[in-house]
């Protein structure tokens, strides 16, 4: 075990420089390679927010639009049918046993199906239809769920990446997160009660004309500005998907800041026309189920564009504008988890945390000096060995360093030395029965091995599960302490052996050997 | 052998307060139950700083006396002017409540407060992730156990299960005790705990495999004897570095990784016992012999 081949030799003190020039690499700029360490959130500062699309009113939402052309269907082709009733989750209506074949035949063509799509994917229809004597039953299908979830959870994704680009926060990180979750990550940011807002406002705007009676077609809605109640009408005239720009703007002469909007052709079109026929009504700009404003309508506008007044300050106008140029969510979005940290708490952490490594070094350090001596400070040496191998991998995986992190190493500062104790001890052992000092090492690292081997897989099988099951910090604690077992491997069984093998060949009186 | 500890003569004793100290943390665990943080019991914490010194937890306390916080915790954190104040309500369901709280504090005690940490989690993804810190235990234990049995015997493998089963019940139950609050962090921690006294106890049946197979003479009861006596000076080294170390987090590290570091250091020494004086044991009433390690070979 105490012979090295020069190849070997050369290996082992080449790969040490390698993570040492990689550890280099955080504290200089190179530019040739751009690899450093991250810092988590909770050392940096910054803002974990986790969200979840709630497709529920989404799925009533495309039920809703089902309606209509399943009654023309059962009309054009003749089929008698009575009480329709739509629900949260499903429609159901009365047909006659006799047409029910009909029926079914046709809603499951697969070909020019207006009603319910074919996914190719999936190879199933978008919708189920299931007969209970004469009462009929349309809801979707699992797959048409799960197609539904899907597309709104992508579309989400797009809509809120442009959100938070549109604010302009420096690298933020947007995933998705199982099939209802998005993960955004944003760090350095000091205030993320602005972005949280903009992130939770489905902005579904939509601009009805206010009715005088009450009625099925209409529904009463709250104006904002002054919790008058209006009755709005349902049918929309335009809505947010025909905007192609808002900006914010102080209007000319009021001086107040208000939204100014484009409207794509088709919008302006129809917005021109309806404001034509209704002048002296008064239109309501809706967002999100709230009357933003009602202004009268005193003549046709034509041009396309127009503007929302709301008694806003600049900064509502302004995001007001962001969320209608981004669009609007599919789906509602809530906040299920936060985790901000400030940057001034992130800069104690690494303070406390960078010198409580120091000292537990320090402390680990003089210790095994004092206990083993020369080959204490074999065992020092490759625990220097060890921690520059630990930044130089975490630097090559340009892993995130997080404080459960920093205590992972300070931990494996304290068991890396394990290894080293248990080849000592056994060596000491040895050199009881064992007259040759060489064949006492050689000995004491063989018969070492096994159990230094063992000892080390069982906390590398905690990591793994650890890095598997854990978020965030604690995945960073994982990551450092599975990397720090396999650099304790190499530095005990490569860098110490070799250099004790090196004292141990040169030393033939045993002038060392008070282990 | 010289300082020979005769630690089987202690088997007795220590198995019957071992045996009390883990049915007093099973009470404990039951009747008091864990005092879960927001990561897995919901809710929001907040960690701030105020510069006006003289301003004391009651003034915090009752600036906060809003209903619909649900019950409210405030506590001082670290220095002075640190507070961790939590309560029941999670963030969603008002967006603007966290500036809303600030201001409301501000004004009540007639300082600037600093927000220095929000942690907000809703009853689902706080049960989530329950849910997959008991996974992640029970998992560990399950590899363990896969781990010692097919390095060594099955009997070995139960006798490490029972001691790390011992750890963490106490573990926990020392954190029931106290109150002391258990968040994702903890888990952590309990994992790190299996993985290293089953370090502990790996290189202790190590070595007991090792002398079964070199005397074959000697009684189960004395083999353990050496053996524990054999690796007696590491176990005590390797412990006393890793406290070291994690008694340099403890003290120096800041307060959020006090729990975590108490955790493991509870750990460590609980750890280091139970694979002396529990897995040792266990192996004993076994009856495990050379024949039981020979057996596998045909």
């Amino acid at each position: 075990m105490l012979s090295f081949t020069k190849i070997k030799v050369l290996s082992i003190y080449l790969i040490l420089i390698l993570t040492i020039f990689f550890a280099s690499l955080n504290f200089k700029n190179n530019n040739l390679i751009d690899k450093k360490v991250n810092l988590g959130l909770d050392l940096q500062g910054g803002s974990y927010i986790l969200l979840e699309i709630d497709t529920k009113p989404l799925v009533n939402q495309k039920l809703q639009t089902k309606v209509i052309p399943i009654k023309k269907l059962l009309k054009k082709n003749i089929i008698k049918f009575s009480d329709f009733t739509i629900s949260q989750d499903y429609i159901s209506l009365t047909i006659d046993e006799n047409s029910q074949k009909k029926f079914e035949n046709l809603f499951f063509k697969k070909q020019e199906n207006k009603i319910n799509n074919f996914i190719s994917e999936y190879n199933k229809f978008e919708l189920d239809l299931e007969f209970s004597q004469n009462r009929a039953t349309i809801k979707f299908s699992n797959f048409g769920l799960i197609s539904l979830n899907n597309a709104a959870l992508k579309q989400s994704i797009e809509i809120i990446r442009r959100r938070i680009d549109d604010v302009g926060t420096k690298e933020p990180t947007i995933l998705q997160r199982g099939d209802k979750r998005i993960l955004v990550e944003l760090p350095g940011i000091d205030n993320p009660e602005r972005i949280k807002e903009l992130l939770g406002k489905t902005a579904q705007l939509t601009f009805r004309l206010v009715s005088k009676e009450d009625g099925f077609g209409s529904e009463k809605l709250i104006l904002s500005e002054n919790n008058e109640e209006l009755t709005v009408s349902k049918r929309i005239v335009i809505s947010g998907d025909n905007l192609v720009d808002a900006q914010p703007q102080f209007d000319n002469q009021s001086n107040q800041p208000l939204v100014r909007f484009n409207l794509d052709r088709l919008g302006a079109q129809k917005f021109g026309r309806v404001t034509a026929e209704n002048v002296g009504r008064r239109l309501a700009i809706v967002l999100d189920n709230s009357v933003i404003s009602a202004p009268n309508i005193r003549e046709s506008i034509t041009g396309g564009a127009g503007t929302i007044s709301g008694g806003f300050s600049f900064q509502e106008a302004t995001d007001l504008a962001l969320l209608l140029r981004s669009g609007a969510l599919p789906a509602p979005i809530n906040i299920v988890e936060e985790r901000t940290v400030g940057p001034d708490l992130g800069k104690d952490s690494i303070d406390a945390g960078v010198f409580s490594l120091v000292i537990g070094f320090a402390l680990v350090v003089i210790f095994m000096f004092i206990k083993y001596r020369i080959f204490g400070l074999v065992s020092n040496i490759s625990l220097i060995a060890n921690l520059f191998m630990m930044v130089g991998i975490l630097t090559l995986l340009e892993a995130t360093l997080t404080l459960p992190g920093i205590a992972g190493i300070i931990l494996t500062v304290g068991m890396a030395v394990d290894s080293n104790v248990l080849i000592y001890e056994r060596i000491k052992e040895e050199l009881k029965t064992e007259k040759s000092i060489i064949h006492a090492f050689d000995t004491g690292y063989n018969k070492a091995k096994i159990t230094v081997i063992d000892a080390n897989v069982t906390t590398l099988i905690a990591a793994s599960i650890l890095f598997i099951f854990g978020s965030g910090p604690v995945k960073g604690f994982a990551v450092t302490l599975g990397i720090g077992i396999v650099t304790t491997l190499f530095s005990a069984y490569f860098i110490a052996r070799h250099l004790t093998s090196v004292i141990v060949l040169n030393d033939k009186q045993g002038k060392y050997f008070k282990l | 052998m010289i300082n020979k500890i005769n630690f089987s003569k202690f088997f007795k004793i220590a198995n019957i307060f071992s045996l009390l100290a883990v049915s007093m943390s099973i009470l404990f665990l039951f009747f008091k139950g864990l005092n879960y943080g927001v990561d897995f019991k919901g809710g929001t914490l907040l960690e701030i700083r105020i510069d006006n010194i003289n301003i004391q937890i009651q003034d915090i306390r009752s600036s906060l006396n809003i209903p619909e916080l649900g019950d409210v915790s405030v506590k001082q954190f670290g220095k002075e002017g640190d507070f961790l104040i939590k309560f029941e309500k999670n963030v969603n369901e008002k967006e603007k409540f966290i500036s809303e709280l600030k201001n409301i504090i501000s004004k009540k005690i007639g300082s600037a407060v600093n927000f220095r940490r929000v942690e907000s989690v809703g009853p689902k993804v706080s049960s989530e992730l329950l849910k997959q810190g008991l996974t992640a235990i029970v998992l560990a234990l399950g590899a363990m156990l896969f781990y010692i049995w097919i390095r060594f015997e099955w009997q070995f493998s139960i006798a490490a299960i029972i001691a790390l089963l011992h750890d963490v019940v106490i573990t926990l139950g020392i954190f029931s005790m106290l109150s002391f609050e258990v968040n994702l962090s903890i888990v952590a921690a309990v994992l790190t705990i299996v993985g290293y006294s089953m370090n502990d106890t790996v290189v202790i049946f190590d070595r007991i495999r090792e002398n079964l197979l070199k005397y074959s003479k000697i009684k189960t009861n004395e083999i353990t004897d050496i053996s524990v006596n054999e690796t007696l000076s590491r176990t005590i080294i390797t412990s006393l570095t890793t406290l070291l170390a994690l008694f340099s987090i403890f003290i120096l590290g800041g307060e959020i990784l006090k729990g975590f570091s108490f955790a493991m250091i509870l750990g460590v020494i609980i750890g280091t016992y139970s694979s002396i004086y529990v897995a040792s044991p266990v192996l004993n009433y076994f009856k495990v012999t050379q024949k039981t390690l020979l057996k596998d070979d045909d």
